[in-house]
């Protein structure tokens, strides 16, 4: 099996690295990362846990294809609970660290308690151990990784870290990996933060030797690879565009949110869009994007790699800014641009840059902005509280907050809050566009149905990537159905979100899923893992996943009444587009949702769908 | 026909494909750190480089060698090195002026490109053909088709 069957757990109020076996029997049940991790999370802490107290833990999981040549194998999970939702959290990242995770020897890092002061763990193959991270501490995610590498004089280290926001526990906090790679969403650099732990440098030499199949592994592999290659999407739309490929899209259809969801399509989406990344400026000739890039293993590489004008107000005298650099991808030219009418693609790359260098979410942080600029326009908040004029369309006030966001200065404190509490201390909850506390990304529920009744019963939030419906409504994968029709959704998200946890607890990343089923991953399980991983299985699996995550959130408090939509997208209709006239609607979608996931009306899994799922 | 090893830097997405290949080809395990193909990330310029032997005619690698160890493998025209006879003196190591022998702490030998004898797993795990096997005599051919397309055309007469 392609396990090292090899757990790293580090008690940080003790100081101690110790080894243990991985659980075999659950790596049956869950399959591994985001499954695997979950049921760790699920049987060694309890869900009403203070997410940033020493007894939550955090687990850093990577799956059984992760570290392999299975195309994108190179992905992990963060898991534990959220301080953003004070749901599970689980947020995965690409880059280069899950496959040195796995070449260093082991299968997943548990990290509990809580270190007295800032440290940083160093793993080189069996050998880990705790450092001083004093000399860290203040350090964004760049230097972090340039210090960790000079310090051990070791150039081909692989790194992951909180930057100043993390250490300041800005609820929407990252962990960085590679730069620009990111577990993103709902705050888990925030959990790193509280636990004092700067950061994990990984040195493995060992590789990855136990798959089981090899010959069988590899003809799997190359048959999925093909797959890839062969399909419109990520054989040349993803390399060509990126994610951003979806902007204008995305806003034809009416479902792109701007202005904190006040309309859905955006007049300047173009000049933030795709095509716009590859158009020479006027300012200095050169077009934005430099070229795309690839994580570990992957055969798509819709990385996009970015350069700024150097003229552009933002980045004057800031040579550290001049370089390339990660971005833009389609979510964050949307969350600080679009959500925030913001149409200047060079402001846009600068505050992602910050958002990278930082190590917070541009989603949480870009959709904060929307509803601070809201507020502004309202006159609730004022130029003197924010420290600048924030109207919708301001690129000023995107960079100027983005930067005292990261410092954590001023209004920079109350941003980091994320937009569901500061939106309830100035007096209006209901602009925070969020489910659970996470802030929705880019699609608009009233032209998208399906993806709202997704955003409702996310596990996480309102999360694109639990259950991506959109594949269907818009793209047409795997078919093509009307994004505007409620009928059949229940079903399609279902399905969606349970086949989803099957990407992400395999090791490989969930954008295969554009030209891959699960049919194509099980072929590369089944000759990579021990036992039987037929498809019968993995749906079984699947749904036992998200299920998992379901009962953990039911545990800590969270009850159907959570599942739901911000008052704006079930009662003030779209202005503009194909969905003009319409809200979403999730009333009609949830009873039914319910019903097919066996759950009662409350949203509760009956016990005959707990033990037909072995839960 | 004697072929060589081609690398287009501008092809490359830094997916380590090839290092997966290479180190599974020699050592049975997927590992990147054994790999005789190394890709190089110059992420403030947004450039990744492959770089590997490029196979001197009159190695300096070989002529180094006090003990013989490496060896030319006239099919492929490859510099091999003969694990049984090398000591692990590094002398080769120092003679290569482009860094590409190396050494294996945990064997103590150095290693080496060999082409995979003559069928080069970097080049076939490729997805973007920035590493390819072809003819040694024309690794320019690309090149000058792609300035001969530019020459004596209407859009140039214009």
């Amino acid at each position: 099996m392609s396990w090292n069957r090899k757990v790293l757990r580090v008690n940080l109020s003790a100081g101690t690295c110790t080894p243990e076996p991985l659980n075999m029997k659950w790596a049956d049940e869950y399959l591994g990362s985001r499954g695997l991790g979950t049921k760790y999370l699920c049987e060694e802490t309890d869900p009403t846990v203070d997410p940033l107290s020493p007894e939550n833990k955090m687990i850093m999981a990577t799956g059984p294809l992760t570290g392999t040549m299975a195309s994108t194998g190179g992905r992990y999970t963060v898991i534990t609970k959220g301080p953003l939702t004070n749901a599970i959290a689980c947020s995965n990242s690409g880059g280069f660290f899950g496959a040195e995770l796995k070449f260093a020897g082991w299968d997943m890092i548990i990290f509990e308690g809580k270190s007295p002061k800032p440290v940083y763990l160093y793993v080189e193959n069996d050998k880990a151990e705790l450092r001083d991270a004093a000399h860290l501490w203040g350090k964004t995610t760049w230097q972090t990784e340039e210090t960790i590498k000079a310090d051990l004089q070791d150039p081909l280290v692989r790194v992951s870290s909180i930057g100043r926001s993390g250490e300041n526990l800005v609820l929407f906090s990252c962990i960085v990996n590679d730069l620009h790679r990111a577990a993103g969403r709902s705050g888990v650099g925030a959990v790193m933060g509280s636990k004092n732990l700067k950061a994990v440098a990984l040195r493995g030499t060992k590789g990855v030797s136990g798959v089981k199949d090899f010959p069988a592994f590899l003809a799997a592999t190359q048959a999925a690879k093909k797959v890839l290659k062969d399909n419109a999407v990520t054989g040349q739309g993803l390399p060509t565009y990126g994610t951003q490929v979806l902007m204008n899209v995305i806003n034809e259809i009416g479902a792109l949110p701007t202005r904190n969801h006040r309309d859905v399509q955006f007049e300047e989406a173009g000049k933030i869009s795709a095509e716009a990344m590859h158009e020479k400026r006027p300012t200095d000739g050169k077009a934005h994007l430099v070229t795309n890039a690839a994580c570990f293993g992957c055969t798509i590489a819709c990385g996009r790699i970015s350069q700024l004008d150097k003229g552009h107000f933002t980045v004057v005298n800031k040579p550290e800014y001049w370089g390339a650099s990660g971005g833009l991808e389609y979510e964050s030219a949307w969350s600080l641009g679009a959500s925030n009418g913001v149409g200047d693609l060079e402001a846009l790359q600068y505050a992602n840059m910050i958002c990278n260098e930082d190590g917070f979410d541009p989603i949480t942080f870009g959709a904060t902005i929307s509803a601070v600029m809201e507020l502004y326009e309202m006159g609730v908040l004022t130029k003197e509280q924010i420290g600048i004029e924030a109207p919708f369309g301001s690129a000023a006030a995107l960079a100027y907050m983005a930067e005292i966001t990261a410092r954590g200065e001023g209004f920079g404190k109350e941003i980091g809050l994320g937009s569901k509490r500061l939106c309830a201390k100035y007096g209006h909850p209901e602009l925070s566009m969020s489910v659970k506390g996470l802030e929705f990304p880019a699609y608009d529920s009233r032209g998208i149905q399906g993806i709202g009744l997704n955003y409702a019963t996310s596990n996480r939030g309102a999360c694109h990537v639990r259950g991506y419906t959109v594949a269907s409504e818009v793209l047409g994968i795997p078919v093509k159905t009307d994004p505007l029709a409620t009928e059949g959704k229940p079903a399609l998200v279902k399905a969606f979100q349970d086949a989803t946890t099957i990407f992400d607890s395999a090791g490989v990343c969930l954008f295969t899923s554009f030209a891959w089923s699960v049919a194509d991953v099980q072929p590369q399980l089944q000759a990579a893992c021990e036992g039987d991983w037929s498809m019968d299985k993995l749906t079984l699996v699947g749904e036992r996943i998200w299920n998992m995550e379901r009962q953990y959130n039911l545990a800590a408090g969270f009850t159907a009444k959570d599942d739901n939509l911000p008052p704006r997208l079930t009662t003030e209709a779209a202005k503009t587009g194909p969905d003009k006239g319409m809200v979403s609607g999730l009333a009609k979608m949830l009873p039914e949702y319910y019903e097919v996931r066996g759950w009662t009306p409350e949203g509760v899994p009956t016990a005959e769908t707990m033990a037909r799922l072995g839960l | 026909m004697q072929k060589s090893l081609h690398i287009d830097p501008g092809k490359c997405t830094g997916c380590l494909q090839c290092e997966m290949a290479c180190s599974y080809e020699h050592t049975g395990t997927i590992n990147p750190s054994k790999s005789r193909i190394k890709v190089f990330d110059f992420e403030h310029e947004g450039r990744k480089v492959p770089y590997t032997c490029t196979q001197c005619s009159d190695a300096w690698c070989m002529q180094s060698c006090p003990v013989d160890a490496i060896v030319l493998d006239a099919a492929t025209g490859a510099k091999v090195v003969l694990e049984a006879t090398c000591v692990g003196c590094k002398v080769c190591t120092i003679a290569c002026p482009f860094g590409t022998v190396n050494y294996m702490a945990d064997v103590g030998k150095v290693q080496k490109c060999d082409l995979c004898g003559g069928d080069p797993e970097c080049a076939k795990a490729c997805p973007t053909g920035a590493i390819t096997y072809i003819d040694a005599e024309w690794t320019g051919l690309d090149r000058m088709r792609a300035w001969a397309a530019k020459a004596n055309t209407a859009a140039a007469a214009a």
